[in-house]
């Protein structure tokens, strides 16, 4: 991060771009090897950044910087199109070539940018391999399923040697069980890709999990640009807090129970999880009581301390301070009943089958 | 009371040919020959002056196109009851259409055969030649091709335009090279004597075999080459009333207007010969 | 009581069961009566003539009067121009179609318009107008004939361009509609992935629109085998040289009916061979590798 990320092989952005009536004003910058995991609301300008930088839509001020090459630049007019431009993009509907097969999708960059057919050929070899899709490789995209495919569209964005990878909700076409699978591989190909990469969701978790920073947009602006962590517990904005709201613990588990590296322990739905994980529970799902609960279906019911009361529309977010920390979204009526303020000692129950459970690897950052 | 109203007609008749300027004053005749004469084609107008209407389709040879469009003019001035329509082209398309059962009711050949088919079909009879053509080669103004006599049409540098051989105009041409001793290579065999000439006009090829009536029609869009009698051929005309036809009395009308004096003279002054 | 107002049940066999299973609904073989009586009605209206031609062909003579015809001669130069012709036409017709369908300027319209002004003119019309620019007195023939000797009229070049230039409207047309409806992400996607816009067009655009552009092929050849009035008028009519079939059909029909239907069977029987065979390669799954 001490390298100048524009000179450096990263990505520099200061610039205004508009499309019709809307407007998206951004500043930030991306160094080599980092996942930025761009969040927003629909209409926010996370698919219209991601076509700017991958050179589809020029900016109308500003300058779009990568690997210390300007890309794009509005005073003098400077501009590399999508095809000039090193950026790979993952399309949320894959946009896998229906009449080449898997292979010739993969060699598809290569021969673009000017190899030849065998060099283009092994090194759609080489992605077939690394991606794990070797025995696809003489299928069409309509004869693969929606993992197989979104592997194949990262792999064919990647066959290009591109200085920058976007990714445009990459799981979102994906079904709750494959996502699951998916997501901890391309979380292991994100680490791997040496350039600046960013990737768009609208789902906080995805964010959380694959991100190594957050940069939520709203309106065309920019709102919140930090770790995950920090835009979960500090949400800047009413939509960052009601969206990445959540509440995400780092454990180890040994089949039916998880204990936090942070303090505390739960317990979870038994999927035979052994290792390192992570559990994932609502602000809504999280009772609070004035007294220990008793004859609970409840599994985790622990001690905690109000430390902060956050009004939201239309229910109160409560930060509680215990083994593990939380929060809590109780609606206001709640609040005085049970005469909740800074320091008031209340207990916590979440049900298991309210929590979510992820396997993680080494070097989560958290 | 009805000789009355024969004088009206008459008299009306009398007027409107006056108007139509016709060449000659004998449309009178036709007018007054309700009682005084006794050819047959006055017998024929007589029938007719009494209940002359309805329209009739004549189908005629592309080469009558002029004149007979100016003798319907006449004949439609002289019986203002009756429309006459016209189908021109070339008189062996005509002829199957005929004999295909065409609704038509008056047929003018350029060429006896074409007439003796629909005859022998039952679909004509009585057949009268009324007209004769000879050939002429027609050449674009400026004479490209230096086309001054039949024979260049067999030099190689000349493109000529030629009719289809089993058309009329194409059998006729073929007479015509077979007296002179000559083998034309022509560039195209078009389907009637009209395209040819279009041919022509539009500078396309350098020389084109028509008829003598066809040079005189294109005016200055085409020059004549006059083809010597001796090496020339003709071709008759014949005209007759088709056998089905809807409306007989104004056929036979107009295949006797076509005959008389007056239909003659329009003719002539298109170069058509006498029969 | 309701069951009662929405009718009897159908009766359905196993065989029906199942055929109606495997299409997912919905009877196959059944057609609304409305729909259907048009239907039947526009079948026989096509058929019946062609029907006629079958009927009172002379089925015993057919050899010798073909061979006493300019039969071979003709359909060989049909078959070889409509086909270049078609070729011409994809070669010049499609990047047209791209152009009118792709991209935008003042007088696109009017463009277009003029594109498809050969479909609405008369053949013969289309002849007059191509002898009045390429002829030996058109504004560009007179300088081919002045410059390089070459004349145009009555060669077999000039049968290809008046079929050119009656059919390939049909090719664009088809060809311009298949690129507006074309989903334009896959040509997105290459630009991503470092496409030029002409490798775009040969790998991307042309592959996803192969059927489009077979259907539209097909459609000019057929329109070119057929072409009449411009053909005579611009290339003229000489056996073995410019004597289409279609000419050689109306010429036989004068004389020779009998030749006239041989000939037309003929060339009915070519077209219906050519034509089933390619709607069925083009058609069947799309795109071509």
């Amino acid at each position: 991060m001490t390298e100048a990320p524009g000179g450096g092989g990263g990505l520099a952005v200061d610039a205004t771009v508009r499309r019709g009536g809307f407007s998206l004003s951004v500043a930030f910058e991306v160094p080599r090897g980092q996942v930025l995991g761009v969040l927003g609301p629909n209409g926010a300008g996370k698919t219209t950044l991601l076509r700017t930088l991958a050179g589809l839509t020029p900016v109308a001020e500003g300058r779009v910087v990568l690997g210390g090459q300007v890309v794009d630049d509005a005073a003098d007019g400077t501009f590399l199109d999508a095809a000039r431009r090193p950026a790979g993009y993952v399309f949320q509907d894959y946009r896998l070539f229906p009449h080449l097969t898997v292979a010739d999708n993969l060699a598809f960059s290569p021969r673009a940018r000017g190899l030849g057919k065998t060099a283009a050929k092994q090194a759609a070899r080489h992605w077939l391999d690394r991606l794990g899709l070797a025995d696809l490789a003489e299928r069409k995209p309509a004869e693969l399923s929606g993992g197989q495919a979104q592997r194949v569209a990262l792999a064919r964005a990647l066959a290009g040697d591109p200085a920058l990878l976007l990714l445009d909700e990459p799981l979102a076409a994906l079904d709750a069980r494959t996502r699951l699978d998916v997501q901890a591989e391309l979380r292991q190909h994100l680490a791997s890709f040496p350039g600046p990469c960013l990737l768009v969701t609208h789902d906080p978790l995805e964010a959380l999990v694959l991100a190594d920073r957050l940069l939520v947009l709203e309106d065309g602006r920019i709102v919140q640009d930090s770790t995950p962590a920090h835009v979960a517990r500090q949400p800047a904005t009413e939509y960052v807090a009601k969206l990445v709201g959540l509440n995400l613990y780092a454990g180890h588990a040994d089949g039916a129970t998880v204990t936090f590296d942070a303090g505390g322990a739960f317990t979870v739905p038994d999927h035979g999880c052994h290792g390192e994980v992570l559990v994932a529970v609502r602000p809504s799902s999280v009772v609070v009581s004035g007294e220990p609960p008793h004859a609970t279906s409840a599994r985790n019911v622990w001690a905690a301390e109000v430390t902060g009361l956050t009004m939201l529309a239309d229910r109160v977010r409560l930060d509680l301070h215990g083994a593990p920390a939380a929060l809590a979204d109780v609606t206001p009526a709640a609040v005085s009943e049970l005469s909740l303020a800074a320091g008031s000692r209340v207990w916590l129950s979440v049900k298991a089958t309210d929590l979510e459970v992820y396997t993680r690897d080494h070097g989560q950052p958290q | 009371m009805r000789r009355i109203t024969l004088s009206v007609i008459a008299g009306a008749m009398a007027g409107t040919a006056a108007l139509a300027g016709c060449s000659s004053g004998s449309t009178s005749s036709a007018a007054g020959g309700t009682s005084t004469s006794a050819s047959a084609s006055a017998s024929a107008s007589a029938s007719s002056s009494a209940a002359l209407s309805g329209s009739i389709t004549v189908f005629a040879a592309s080469s009558l196109k002029e004149a007979f469009t100016t003798i319907g003019q006449q004949f439609e001035a002289a019986h203002p009851g009756v429309k006459v329509t016209f189908s021109f082209g070339a008189s062996s398309t005509l002829a199957t259409q005929i004999t295909s059962g065409a609704p038509a009711d008056v047929f003018a050949s350029a060429s006896t055969k074409n007439m003796q088919e629909v005859v022998t079909a039952g679909d004509a009879s009585n057949p009268v030649n009324f007209a004769k053509n000879v050939m002429e080669v027609a050449v674009p103004p400026a004479n490209p091709g230096h086309v001054t006599s039949v024979n260049d049409l067999a030099k190689s540098s000349v493109k000529v335009a030629l009719c289809q051989p089993k058309v009329p105009c194409g059998t006729v041409a073929a007479e015509v090279f077979a007296n002179a001793k000559i083998t034309v290579k022509p560039v195209t065999l078009q389907p009637d004597v009209k395209s040819v000439l279009t041919q022509v006009e539009l500078g396309n090829v350098d020389a084109g075999m028509v008829y003598v009536t066809d040079v005189d029609a294109a005016g200055s869009k085409v020059k004549g080459v006059p083809i010597p009698d001796d090496v020339n051929a003709s071709t008759e005309y014949p005209i007759a009333t088709v056998t089905k036809s809807a409306n007989m009395a104004a056929a036979q009308a107009f295949v006797a207007y076509v005959l008389s004096p007056d239909g003659q003279s329009v003719l002539s002054a298109d170069k058509f010969e006498k029969p | 009581m309701a069951a009662d107002l929405l009718g009897p049940p159908s009766r359905l066999s196993a065989r029906d069961r199942a055929r109606r299973a495997s299409r997912g609904g919905g009877n196959p073989r059944s057609v609304p009566v409305p729909l259907l009586v048009p239907a039947v009605i526009a079948v026989a209206f096509l058929v019946l003539p062609l029907a006629g031609l079958v009927v009172r062909a002379p089925w015993g003579r057919l050899g010798p009067v073909l061979a006493g015809s300019d039969a071979t001669a003709a359909l060989w130069l049909s078959l070889w121009t409509a086909t270049v012709s078609t070729g011409v036409s994809l070669v010049i017709g499609v990047p047209l179609a791209w152009v009118l369908a792709r991209t935008s300027f003042p007088g696109q319209r009017l463009l277009r318009a003029l594109v498809t002004l050969p479909l609405v003119l008369p053949p013969v019309v289309g002849g007059v107008a191509l002898l009045l620019a390429f002829g030996r007195t058109g504004f560009v023939g007179r300088l081919l004939d002045d410059w390089f000797g070459l004349t145009i009229p009555f060669t077999p070049l000039a049968v290809v361009m008046a079929e050119t230039f009656v059919a390939m409207p049909f090719l664009v047309i088809t060809v311009e509609g298949a690129l507006r409806s074309a989903d334009q992400g896959f040509e997105e996607a290459a630009a991503t992935l470092g496409a030029t816009r002409m490798t775009v067009f040969r790998r991307v655009t042309v592959p996803l629109i192969a059927p489009s552009l077979g259907a539209g092929a097909v459609l000019c050849w057929a329109r070119a085998l057929g072409e009449f009035g411009a053909t005579i008028t611009f290339a003229g009519s000489f056996p073995g040289r410019t004597e289409t079939m279609p000419i050689a059909v109306y010429y036989a029909l004068e004389n020779d009916p009998d030749a006239a239907i041989a000939l037309s069977l003929v060339l009915l029987l070519v077209s219906v061979v050519v034509l089933v065979s390619l709607r069925d390669r083009w058609l069947r799954g799309g795109a071509v590798q």
